[in-house]
């Protein structure tokens, strides 16, 4: 692991080993973090699949039904008969917060029922009425999926993202720290034992400088 | 926000018909620039952007641009000619990018 580029300074030192103590921390924040988004995540995916299972049966059969009532039905009469909807679909909107994550919240608002079906029943076919009521009673699963889904992608984005910091934190930065702090240890000791050293080189000198000079007097 | 809290249909028109009938707006486009266009502008004021399979397979790209906010919800669903499989893909890829296997199991 290769050391960070820094003076070898007890200040230095101290600012590396209040970075470290730093990093410990968010490491180990992020960590429980990965754990609790994993838990909420795997709340959300089994509702998902579930959903979208029958979401997906449902959808298939409505629309089949609809070609079938195409079939038998001019296009500009049926199209006619669609276009008119008795009501449009009101949501009401917000996000809240899963692990930091802003994640949408819907509620559908029940349309106050005026018209399920906007045509007259002699010009199309049966297949419609049963293709539209089978929709609208669809729509709110519908909707429940979107949230859900939606729910699912931000997490999965985000336990990704959470996953490569918390493994920067800890095969890069901390590493890099500890062997940072540990050279500049060396370092300073090294310092302050050939300081010593030299020390004890001057004293003898001195010593031996004043012994002369004692003899030198006699 | 300015967002209208409805929702729109993108896809072939054969297929989101029905849709306009319980209130859903119905964008309907046939080829893949149309699509693009069309999904650019919805989704600037609709919450919820349902997109039949064929054209969201297509535009993936456009649409992964929505993936970091909550709002527009885009949500692909099959059409008449029954589901490719493409939705189910989604979850399990999110499951392999969560957790690092497929515990579901998703073909």
């Amino acid at each position: 692991m290769t050391r960070l580029n820094v003076n070898p300074t007890r200040m230095e030192l101290r600012t590396l080993k209040d970075r470290l103590n730093m990093a410990i921390r968010g490491h180990k924040l992020l960590k429980d973090k990965a754990d609790e988004t994993v838990r909420q995540f795997m709340l959300y995916i089994r509702e998902n699949k579930r959903l979208r299972e029958e979401v997906e049966k449902d959808i298939s059969e409505a629309l089949k039904s609809f070609l079938l009532a195409s079939a038998v039905t001019s296009p500009e009469s049926m199209e006619e008969a669609v276009s008119m909807a008795g009501f449009s679909v009101e949501l009401e909107t917000s996000s809240k917060n899963i692990m930091s994550v802003p994640v949408p919240v819907i509620s559908i608002t029940p349309s106050e029922k005026k018209e399920l079906y906007p045509y007259s029943f002699a010009s199309v076919s049966s297949e419609l009425d049963m293709s539209i009521s089978n929709l609208s009673e669809l729509l709110v699963k519908l909707v429940e999926l979107a949230e859900i889904e939606k729910t699912c992608n931000m997490l999965a984005d985000e336990i990704e993202k959470n996953r490569r910091r918390v493994n920067a934190l800890e095969y890069v930065m901390i590493p890099q720290l500890q062997e940072t702090i540990k050279y500049i240890t060396m370092k300073l000791d090294e310092n302050e034992r050939s300081n010593i050293v030299r020390m004890m080189k001057v004293k003898e000198l001195i010593e031996k400088a004043e012994k002369q000079e004692a003899e030198n007097k006699k | 926000m300015d967002r209208n809290n409805k929702m729109a249909i993108i896809g072939q028109k054969d297929n989101i018909l029905p849709f306009k009938a319980v209130g859903v707006e119905t964008f309907p486009v046939t080829h893949y620039f149309e699509a693009v266009e069309t999904l650019k502008k919805v989704a600037r004021s609709y919450s919820i952007i349902l997109i039949t399979e064929d054209f969201a397979k297509k535009i993936e790209d456009v649409i992964d641009r929505y993936r970091t906010k909550p709002y527009p919800i885009i949500l692909p669903i099959p059409s008449a000619q029954g589901s490719t499989g493409y939705g189910m893909k989604n979850i399990s890829s999110n499951v392999e990018r969560a957790i690092g296997v497929n515990i579901l199991d998703i073909k």
